[in-house]
């Protein structure tokens, strides 16, 4: 049970490293707070893994430290650390029976049998795993060994967090709900720090109270579901989180009011320390901008509207700009021209990518 | 449903069976026509029914005797280079770099002796291990060993063994580098995480990834010794005595040193069924395991 504490922590792969392009992991302070319920969420090659294995230890960082609590572990072996690793492809001992499989970090901690024996039963149970306990290990579903990867980690009494590496990528779908709810039960009881990696948002956003965006090798953003839906801190979140992601559009800024291509969007906020010279953009997602008829809004042309059962989402042109709109409730079209209703409160400008604050109160 | 029935489908497989027919069948029974019959040359043959296979397995007849002593011979001398090639390969195997420049560089040093031609790898050790001018027999016997594989049947035993662990030990340990290699890396980190010592992760992770090649190596190790005749013909031609004399080099004697080739073709067969039944046991072993490892 610790505090997980990243201290101006970079990596990088080169034994040389020049620049920042040469580290896969960018320097970064980080606090992982005891019995959270992390998501590392970033596409493939982001580093997630990387940071990931820096904290089991199976990698040494090249600068900075760890701390568990107060202590500095960034140069102890995995093994010392006390933390458990489930990993993409289930591990299991071909060997050995499940019982066997789930006694064996014990066994090689000398523990004596009595206690490997309680701790693994309590362990199966938790896990659903009471009734293949004598079984072989190898025979055994790709659920079941991830299950049993799982309780090799929970059967250490004193283990500091559990990492999770994208376990449920070769699990079958209709067992994916079922194993990540296990893991949702399981934090509830064990008051465990967990960290899941994980590339596919939506595993990220049930799994998680606190999801941790990366993104080529840093931190974007780190705050609950909610917060990175409704308040994007980079481009790069609006795009992932979210489907279809979010709408980002070059526009200039005066006052209150963003122009794209010429055409004037009320934004309820001001932007006085807007710089000149940077790239400024406009990100509002598809939920929040409405596509109607007829009304008050944006000129626009709809492409395609694509039914996803609950909602419709349209695809239209502003101008020549592509956009995703939510298609309002009993709206019909008779032509492609509509206009698009955005949420001046749920509007966000973007300097150089990263979200600027707006000064007045939201509309 | 009818099923077509067409006979020109033969004609396809006819160019095999012609094939099998000169390369393996018809040689096979001339064995076997051979086996059951005596000649005194002109050509002349005489019915001679089982006689020669059950001499050569009467341990009291001089076939026999030969038969039963070269086999066991044959048996000791495949169990020998098994017990030291199977382990030491492992160990190399273990041993070797999983990656750099070394790995490329181990691998070509590792095959070098199995590229070079068996009566070659029989000459070089006949020099290399001469006690007058061989740089392995003479550095012996300079350290006041007397050594001298021509007139000491250990000696001799103990050049051939290792000479053959100098020439297949790498084909073991190629092997069971490639089952190596082929175990993720997440099973090494999730050992380091369980706290497993080295020897738990040779024996729970290694050793069983390995079961497979290992289970092909030990087969083909065996095969090859079981039916080694160039090296120990080229060093020892059989001697000293009769002590280097395997199944193979009593065959080429029986054969063509005194023609006798109803007793050599009772022989080749004996010795073909031990073969193949040693092959059989092999396989049922391994598509076994298939079928576990296919089940789980």
């Amino acid at each position: 049970m610790a505090r997980i504490t990243l201290d101006h922590l970079a990596h990088s792969y080169h034994s040389n490293p020049q620049g920042p392009q040469d580290f896969a992991l960018k320097e970064m302070n980080h606090v992982w707070r005891q019995g959270g319920a992390y998501a590392l969420l970033g596409p493939s090659g982001c580093g997630k893994t990387t940071l990931l294995n820096i904290i089991s230890g199976l990698v040494v960082p090249t600068r900075g430290r760890i701390l568990f609590d107060d202590r500095d572990v960034s140069t102890l072996p995995t093994e010392a650390r006390n933390i458990a690793q489930v990993f993409q492809f289930p591990v299991v001992y071909d060997t050995m029976t499940v019982r066997e499989n789930l006694a064996f970090p014990l066994k090689n901690r000398g523990v004596d049998t009595q206690t490997i024996r309680s701790r693994v039963d309590e362990i199966a149970g938790l896990l659903d795993l009471t009734r293949s306990l004598d079984q072989n290990a190898s025979g055994l579903t790709a659920d079941a060994k991830q299950k049993i990867s799982l309780g090799r980690g929970l059967v250490r009494p004193d283990v500091n967090a559990i990492l999770f590496d994208e376990p449920l990528t070769v699990i079958d779908p209709h067992l994916k709900w079922r194993l990540r709810s296990t893991l949702k039960e399981l934090h509830r009881k064990l008051d465990l720090t967990m960290i899941y990696v994980t590339h596919d948002q939506t595993e990220a956003l049930t799994f998680a109270d606190t999801v941790v965006v990366m993104h080529d090798g840093a931190v974007v953003q780190t705050g609950t579901p909610d917060e990175l839906f409704e308040r994007p801190e980079h481009v790069f979140v609006g795009h992932f989180i979210g489907s279809p992601g979010m709408n980002v559009l070059p526009c200039q800024v005066d006052g209150a009011t963003a122009f794209v291509d010429g055409v004037g969007v009320a934004l309820g906020r001001g932007y006085p320390n807007l710089s000149k010279t940077g790239r400024i953009e406009l990100g509002v997602r598809p939920e929040f901008a409405v596509l109607e008829a007829h009304g008050d809004g944006l000129p626009v042309r709809i492409t395609r509207i694509d039914d996803l059962g609950r909602t419709r989402i349209a695809r239209v042109m502003l101008g020549d700009r592509p956009m995703a709109a939510t298609v309002g409730e009993d709206s019909a079209f008779d032509s492609d021209r509509a206009v698009l209703r955005l949420d001046p409160a749920r509007i966000h400008i973007y300097a150089d990518g990263r979200r600027v604050d707006g000064e007045g109160a939201a509309a | 449903m009818i099923k077509p029935v067409n006979q020109k489908a033969w004609f396809l497989v006819a160019p095999v069976l012609l094939i099998v027919a000169f390369s393996a069948v018809i040689p096979l029974m001339t064995v076997v026509n051979y086996s059951v019959q005596d000649t005194f040359g002109n050509n002349q043959f005489f019915w001679n029914g089982v006689g020669w296979f059950s001499e050569l397995l009467d341990r009291s007849t001089d076939l026999g005797g030969r038969f039963f002593d070269s086999l066991g011979r044959n048996l000791l001398f495949s169990a020998i280079i098994l017990a030291i090639e199977v382990p030491l390969g492992i160990v190399i195997a273990l041993s070797m770099p999983r990656e750099g420049w070394r790995v490329a560089a181990t691998l070509v040093l590792m095959a070098l002796p199995l590229l070079i031609p068996w009566n070659v790898v029989g000459t070089i050790w006949q020099i290399f291990a001469r006690g007058d001018i061989g740089l392995l027999g003479a550095a012996v016997n300079a350290l006041g060993v007397d050594y001298n594989y021509v007139s000491n049947p250990l000696h001799a035993w103990i050049t051939i063994v290792t000479m053959d662990v100098w020439h297949w030990t790498s084909l073991v340990a190629l092997l069971c580098y490639a089952g190596l290699k082929s175990i993720p890396d997440a099973y090494y980190q999730a050992a380091r995480i369980d706290g497993a010592s080295r020897w738990a992760v040779f024996r729970t992770i290694q050793l069983p990834k390995m079961q497979r090649v290992l289970l092909i190596a030990v087969l083909l190790r065996f095969m090859d010794s079981f039916m080694i005749y160039t090296e120990p013909f080229v060093v020892t031609g059989g001697g000293p005595g009769n002590s280097t004399t395997f199944l193979s080099i009593e065959l080429v004697k029986l054969a063509l040193g005194q023609f006798d080739l109803g007793k050599a073709a009772a022989l080749s067969i004996v010795y073909n069924l031990i073969i193949l039944a040693v092959c059989w046991v092999f396989y049922t072993v391994m598509t076994k395991a298939d079928a576990k490892a296919g089940a789980a």
